[in-house]
């Protein structure tokens, strides 16, 4: 994973001009899908606000339906198991394969072990994990992290993946047809599912009244891995709570419409019980989630049901690619998750938005997303991550701007120097300069004009 | 009608035919003008770049500037916003309160409370609209695209009325443009390729002037235009509603 900021990342990304377009088409063409999905619902709105106050109210009494969940699910047969961090999960996770002698493992539609590295820790333990989602498949064989939480893939270009797969599959050099492509994986992974002996997934949402879960997929992997081993494990976070079943129709509305313009994802696959002989166990998740629900002004970002509508309509990540947000959930949910799990190393990300507010706006659970930005930019700050040079610079202009005398002077000076001594600002020192012309400093302000003519 | 104008720095000291024409716009269209004369800066710059903390000065003199009067008004979206989300300091509660209450952007200024219903403008050009963030998705002067809901466009509602001229829009109708404050120069690669995509839309619709309501966004499109010698001029809503009044 890339270590630089997410400004250095992104010039990087779009020093191919032709590429970054490609990136901004493809996504704006999923925003757009959203859109025409969500104008179908004259309801839209109303069903925005209801999942919105469903989950705040889940947040709230986020104790009392853990436990109720709990104890659910385990009278239905299901282990449950508590996670407190990452490190947690996955040692967990290795115990129940190394109990059972586990050789072969599938997993599906999880960013929550991408989250807890889950793939590099059994890896390190000598164990491999098979992604089975087209997308994941194809970032795990050319070993990058994913660039969108829903889309894993979507930074690639089908000649891409087709090098990738002549690569790792033996497919036909230069067979770019995406259906070729397509069946090539399915026909490996199959083979992959029928040998497998245990399968990982997420969970979409957790129902407290019943103990269930739901897993929302496309490709249907989900269920090919969990019906053909002898155990599943899923593994959620501790948010994705609804109180009841009843619930779940507003969220399966919200969700695939906001994500891809679908009105519902292929499968919707509902999870009670272990069927006769298999084991079932879920992995509740903390890892930083309750830290974030004690902070009053980011707590709500726990509404979050990783549609991933915010990533397509930024217009900064699609100029800039997932990877450019180095964290596993990257766009503007990432920059305002990610402070919380690492403020220092994540501390460019809310800087990374012109606070435009369309993230907010396509949420499907109304997160205030663009104001978080800008209240993580103030704790940033005042926890001390920012670069000294700016600090000193906002703390001479904050000086000048509360001055009118000295605004005033410091105006008309510069506006000489501009007219008088061009070079002064238009050269390599001004960052504004290096693309763009500077406006052309007048001889009078506004202010001058007001003298003489009111 | 007591109306205080409240002129962004940045336009104070390198647009003022902007604040001219706004000032010139109000009085035509009978309200009693003042421009107060120590005024600065809302502090924005700061804030938005997580400096609230450094503020305070701004704030006081924003006050003391601006709270006698019946109404506020700027030819900014995002100064506006900023004062009615952030303002915080200088005064008590209740002048605080006042001024959050009643200071406007000059297009919701017009429409909402002069409900100006007819203007002897004339503008016989190829007008391109770019909508400004803040404006838009904080104070609501248009609808969003993102929402379901009615559409509706305070400066478009006004841009109408103005003869000769001929209203474009670009696909994505209200993409933000890559300004973004100090974004502009941290995330500069971002911030430019972003204003040249919103160019590149308005090229195709063969515009003459690009018009906003927020001098920053036009000012960040104007430099791009320039640099990449594009005949196509930026325009403030201002300077086309005030155009042979």
């Amino acid at each position: 994973m890339s270590l630089k900021n997410h400004a250095d990342a992104a010039q990087e990304f779009i020093r191919d001009e032709a590429r970054t377009d490609w990136h901004d088409e493809t996504l704006w063409f999923v925003r757009h899908k959203r859109d025409k999905a969500v104008n179908t619902l004259p309801e839209w709105e109303i069903l925005r606000d209801w999942a919105s106050r469903i989950k705040n109210h889940t947040l709230s009494n986020l104790d009392y339906y853990l436990r109720s969940f709990e104890e659910k699910a385990a009278s239905n047969g299901i282990i449950v198991h508590w996670a407190s961090d990452a490190e947690d999960h996955n040692r967990i996770i290795h115990k129940i394969i190394a109990d059972n002698k586990i050789e072969h493992i599938v997993k599906s539609k999880s960013m929550l072990t991408e989250e807890c590295h889950l793939n590099e820790y059994l890896q390190n333990k000598g164990i491999k994990i098979l992604d089975t989602d087209l997308g994941e498949y194809i970032v795990q064989l050319r070993k990058e992290p994913p660039s969108h939480i829903v889309l894993p893939a979507i930074h690639l270009k089908r000649q891409d993946v087709s090098e990738t797969f002549h690569e790792h599959l033996n497919t036909e050099k230069g067979n770019y047809d995406p259906q070729y492509l397509a069946g090539s994986a399915r026909h490996h992974l199959r083979e992959r599912f029928i040998e497998s002996d245990l399968a990982i997934t997420g969970v979409n949402f957790a129902i407290a009244e019943s103990g269930s879960f739901v897993v929302c997929t496309n490709e249907g992997n989900a269920d090919m891995g969990a019906h053909s081993a002898g155990i599943h494990i899923a593994c959620m976070g501790i948010e994705k709570l609804i109180p009841k079943t009843e619930h779940l129709g507003v969220f399966l509305r919200l969700l695939a419409r906001s994500a891809t313009g679908q009105p519902i994802t292929t499968y919707s696959s509902h999870f009670n019980k272990p069927r006769p002989g298999q084991q079932m166990h879920i992995v509740i998740v903390d890892n930083g989630r309750s830290r974030q629900l004690g902070r009053a002004d980011f707590r709500n970002s726990l509404k979050c049901i990783r549609c991933a509508a915010c990533f397509n309509t930024c217009p900064v990540y699609r100029r800039s690619g997932g990877h450019s947000y180095h964290s596993t959930v990257a766009g503007p949910i990432g920059s305002i998750l990610n402070p919380n799990l690492d403020m220092k190393a994540n501390s460019d990300l809310p800087f990374a938005s012109t606070l435009c507010g369309s993230c907010s706006n396509v949420c499907p659970v109304k997160i205030d997303i663009h104001e978080q930005l800008w209240k993580w930019r103030q704790v940033i700050v005042a926890e001390g991550y920012v670069d000294k040079g700016k600090k000193a610079g906002m703390q001479g202009m904050a000086w000048v701007l509360s001055n009118p005398r000295v605004y005033r002077i410091s105006g008309k000076i510069g506006r000489w120097v501009m007219r008088i001594f061009p070079f002064m600002v238009n050269n390599r020192l001004n960052v504004w300069y290096k693309q763009r012309e500077m406006p052309k400093a007048p001889e009078k302000s506004f202010r001058d004009w007001f003298k003489e003519n009111k | 009608m007591n109306v205080g104008l409240f002129i962004p720095c940045y336009i104070d000291q390198f647009y003022p035919d902007v604040a001219i024409a706004t000032y010139q716009l109000l009085k035509k269209l009978g309200c009693e003008v003042s421009y107060p004369m120590n005024q600065t800066c809302c502090g924005q710059p700061m804030a938005n770049s997580g400096f609230s903390n450094l503020t305070k000065g701004c704030d006081v003199n924003f006050v003391k500037n601006f709270k006698d009067f019946d109404y506020i008004v700027a030819p900014s979206g995002s100064c506006v916003l900023h004062i009615k989300e952030h303002l915080k300091e200088g005064g008590s509660p209740a002048e605080i309160d006042k001024i959050r209450h009643h200071v406007y952007e000059l297009s919701e200024f017009l429409v909402d409370i002069l409900e100006v219903k007819g203007l002897k403008a004339s503008f016989p050009h190829r007008v391109g609209m770019h909508v400004s963030c803040h404006g838009q998705r904080g104070l609501h002067l248009s609808s969003m695209s993102e929402l379901v809901a009615p559409e509706f466009s305070k400066s478009e509602q006004l841009l109408r009325m103005v003869d000769g001229l001929e209203l474009l829009k670009p696909v994505r109708t209200d993409e933000c443009c890559g300004f973004g404050g100090t974004f502009c120069v941290f995330e500069e690669a971002v911030s430019v390729k972003m204003g040249k995509d919103r160019i590149n839309e308005h090229l195709v619709n063969e515009v003459e002037f690009i018009c906003g309501g927020d001098t920053s966004c036009l000012m960040h499109l104007e430099g791009i235009l320039k640099r990449e010698g594009l005949g196509v001029k930026t325009i403030h809503l201002a300077e086309i509603l005030n155009s042979a009044l």
